[in-house]
């Protein structure tokens, strides 16, 4: 009983928007301490790549946005779910605030992965079920800020949308486990192959606090773009006018 | 180690560096984007407040 009671009072609407408020600065400029010694870790202090030379460097910024793309995919799903499951309002705010991020990211993780497949590959790209599945990932996002868009009645948005976001979350272990599933230009995952010696510290530890620092900042994003859409939401509510009066 | 040499990047600058450049705009467009929502939501909600108030 007593967890139900701090449960609703930590998910609603004001509180959220004041903790949110309240969390955000710490959490971007938390990032910003991160990102900025591991672009110097990566771009000056790293040793080049026996194999790869300079163009490995990419993978500092491209491992990390694409990580972005699918642990935003798996926040606004769950999100998503728990606003279906248990008609919480909140779940709706945070997975729709989801959307525009992750698109960006997966954007981002394509962009850079083609610059990278160039010089490497000798290509663009191609249709092996990495990428595809990746871009299946983008397409995920846009409709579903498509289809939010396209509804008027903001309940009808969110529980369409939302079953839209939890059906698509079959899309991310497929991405996740592409390069071991199938043959694949793509290389395997640089981290999380445990045992065999893969990169070496220098290389290893930007990629590490980089994860860390697009993660934080995710939050920070994530948190900002919660308060508007709380805002948006309870425009009618009494705390609203206090909160904008302020 | 030299700037040139830097920015050459081993000769893989042409295709390092725009990428680093699109994952810049993309972060910090992200914090523009995010910022101005919030703005946009708190201005909304003091015009109608205002009206509220004055048509009262």
């Amino acid at each position: 009983m007593a967890t139900w009671t701090w449960f609703h009072k930590l998910a609603s609407p004001p509180h959220i928007y004041r903790l949110a408020g309240l969390l955000a600065p710490w959490f971007g400029w938390a990032s910003l301490l991160l990102i900025l010694p591991a672009l110097y870790g990566g771009l000056v202090l790293a040793p080049p790549d026996y194999q790869q030379g300079d163009a490995f460097r990419i993978v500092y910024i491209h491992a990390p946005s694409a990580w972005m793309s699918l642990m935003c995919y798996v926040v606004m799903a769950v999100a998503a779910a728990v606003g279906l499951i248990w008609r919480m309002k909140l779940g709706h705010a945070v997975a729709a605030s989801c959307a525009p991020i992750g698109a960006s990211f997966t954007f981002a993780a394509l962009v850079t992965g083609s610059l990278w497949g160039k010089p490497m590959w000798g290509t663009w790209w191609i249709w092996d079920a990495r990428l595809t599945s990746e871009l299946i990932l983008l397409f995920l996002y846009l409709g579903y800020m498509a289809l939010r868009a396209s509804i008027e009645d903001l309940q009808r948005a969110d529980r369409a949308s939302a079953v839209l976001a939890i059906v698509g979350v079959v899309n991310v272990p497929i991405i996740h486990y592409s390069v071991v599933w199938w043959n694949s230009l793509h290389q395997v995952s640089t981290v999380t192959r445990m045992g065999k010696p893969t990169m070496s510290n220098s290389m290893l530890i930007p990629l590490l606090v980089m994860f860390l620092g697009f993660t934080l900042y995710f939050v920070y994003v994530l948190l900002t773009r919660v308060r508007g859409e709380v805002l948006r939401r309870e425009r009618s509510a009494g705390w609203v006018q206090e909160a904008v009066r302020a | 180690m030299s700037l040139r040499e830097f920015f050459a990047m081993g000769g893989y600058g042409a295709f390092l560096w725009p990428a680093y450049a699109i994952v810049f705009v993309v972060v910090v467009g992200n914090v523009l984007a995010a910022r101005a929502s919030h703005r946009r939501a708190l201005a909304e909600a003091r015009q109608r407040l205002a009206r509220e108030a004055s048509s009262r």
